[in-house]
């Protein structure tokens, strides 16, 4: 087996070798400008066409609903600032929840300062927001509702169909931020009833720097970078051909692959999980032990902290991430954990391993095997961990 | 992010454990935000700390400055202790982040807080020692009630 044993494959993935081939030729052979009018541009121009065809096709989009961005981070920024701006006449309330990423929690802020009111719906212990809440906080000014596909942290699949129900009985937009779920789980826009869709091309092997925002069509919002009259006036910029082009043929093996890779994961990811919860004691898992991403674990570890976990586990050649503060940069732990209801000590121990299906059995049982030393190794040291067990003598 | 002397206390931690009948324990931090560590002294008759061990829950460097503080006070006279500071336990370790300079003041707080406990139990009164701000010794219940 080798190492590292990489398991944050929410945080980003290995570009696949077959992506990295479909686009090396448009560094240096067809590197012209999609937009330009010679014929040699044309390569590079059907080249973004295939791969806005493969993109949409995994959502059950049209192609020209597709607008490429940087990523999911600006996908985010464009769908709530624009459609804030293009829908003010209606009103300026904003519905989203309390477990975003905070491409979107941060926008959302933003947008309260500049006279946006917003709605932070809660989550239930396992992450899942309520559909019924969400209907209650409609308003008639209500604009725009913005609930992510699946979880970053915690993997907890929202339950997209009610939503886009009830943003459809409500005439609200519905945005989804999809970039975990994206090529992982099927989604369908039209299905789901959502309007916009962001996502992004590193977190299913595609490269990093391109992502997409789906716009229906009919959704008026306007361009969020000015300068130039690429993605049909919505999205200034010289197209990131390489970028594009990559992104468009990992969305087509994503397609092509997910029922065998979403099987493989669940099946490894399952007894990840089983073999932690058994064999670890006070040990919890973050999230629903179903309804999840294929590929997401999180763990909570009572009287250890996040940090120190991740620099034993570096050790043992193993990648995972945690919510802890000293990994977010700020004194308090994931506020996707504090939404489901943990305590801050608890929230401060959490672990999140994501797979790929690059991964085997063989390093998942070495990272149980790590993990349970490490994790008995911290709370020999931790006054937590003496506490409770002088007061269960 | 971390000196290879950091990154050596976190792996070899010098002096983890506990003291049975310790003259002084002090536990300072906050669950809350990610750091917790106990102290404890083992001081002879002539004020002199034999031993000393220490507990940490928190990350790399809340660790680390908890080693290299017991280091700095083991031997030393109770003056001699109280004049260990969080500078000095960061120089020790060649410098730390910057986010993670309240580690090392944390450090600072727990050698403070079990000296105050050992002062307490012995009615005397060690100048220059206040009661550490973030001594949550004797009010663990105000702690939970944060949550």
């Amino acid at each position: 087996m080798k190492t590292p044993v990489y398991l944050d494959n929410a945080a980003t993935t290995q570009v696949s070798p077959v992506v990295l081939d479909a686009m090396l030729p448009y560094f240096t052979e067809i590197y012209g400008n999609p937009n330009a009018v010679y014929s040699f541009a044309g390569e590079g121009a059907k080249a973004v066409s295939g791969a806005r065809a493969a993109v949409a096709e995994l959502i059950g989009a049209r192609p020209e609903e597709i607008y490429f961005t940087a990523g999911g981070s600006e996908s985010d920024n464009w769908a709530l600032k624009a459609a804030a701006e293009a829908y003010a006449g209606k009103g300026k309330h904003i519905i989203t929840s309390a477990i975003e990423h905070h491409a979107v929690l941060h926008t959302c802020e933003w947008l309260e300062k500049n006279g946006c009111e917003v709605t932070y719906l809660g989550v239930d212990g396992e992450g899942r927001v309520s559909p019924d809440e969400l209907e209650a906080a409609i308003r008639p000014d209500t604009i725009l509702i913005s609930v992510m596909a699946a979880n970053n942290e915690i993997g907890t699949i929202e339950p997209l169909r009610e939503i886009g129900a009830i943003a459809q009985k409500h005439g609200v937009l519905f945005h989804t931020d999809a970039v975990q779920a994206f090529g992982h789980i099927p989604l369908d826009v039209d299905d789901l009833k959502i309007d916009m869709l962001s996502a992004s091309g590193h977190k299913l092997n595609g490269p990093k720097g391109v992502g997409m925002l789906y716009i229906r069509k009919g959704v008026k919002i306007r361009s969020f970078l000015h300068g130039g009259a690429q993605e049909r006036r919505r999205r200034a910029g010289t197209l990131n051909v390489p970028g594009i082009v990559g992104f468009g043929t990992a969305a087509r093996l994503a397609h092509e692959t997910m029922e065998d890779r979403r099987r493989r994961e669940c099946e490894l990811r399952d007894h990840l999980i089983a073999r932690v919860l058994n064999e670890i004691p006070y040990t919890r898992l973050n999230g629903p032990a179903q309804e999840r991403l294929p590929n997401n674990a999180n763990f909570c570890f009572r009287f250890i902290e996040g940090e120190s976990l991740l620099i034993r586990l570096d050790q043992a050649g193993i990648c995972g991430s945690s919510g802890s503060a000293c990994t977010s940069g700020s004194l308090d732990p994931s506020h996707v954990l504090l939404a489901i209801g943990l305590p801050h000590e608890i929230a401060h121990g959490s672990l999140r391993l994501t797979l790929s299906e690059a991964n085997t059995p063989e390093e998942i049982d070495y990272t149980v095997d790590e993990l349970k030393k490490i994790v008995s190794g911290l709370r020999e040291m931790s006054p937590l961990y003496e506490d409770f067990i002088r007061e269960q003598k | 992010m971390y000196s290879e002397k950091v990154m050596d206390h976190f792996n070899n931690p010098r002096n983890m454990g506990e003291i049975e009948d310790a003259s002084g324990v002090g536990t300072v931090g906050n669950a809350k935000c990610g750091d917790i560590m106990r102290m404890y002294l083992d001081i002879d008759d002539s004020g002199r700390i034999q031993d000393v061990k220490f507990k940490t829950f928190g990350c790399g460097a809340a660790v680390a400055t908890s080693s290299m503080a017991t280091e700095l006070v083991k031997g030393k006279t109770v003056q001699e202790a109280l004049a260990v500071t969080n500078k000095a336990v960061m120089e020790a370790l060649d410098g730390l982040p910057p986010v993670k300079v309240h580690c090392s003041l944390l450090a600072e707080e727990a050698i403070h807080a079990a000296l105050w406990d050992y002062a307490e139990k012995n009615h005397i009164t060690i100048e220059g020692l206040s009661r550490p701000v973030s001594d949550i010794g004797e009010k663990e219940e105000d702690v939970e009630e944060d949550y």
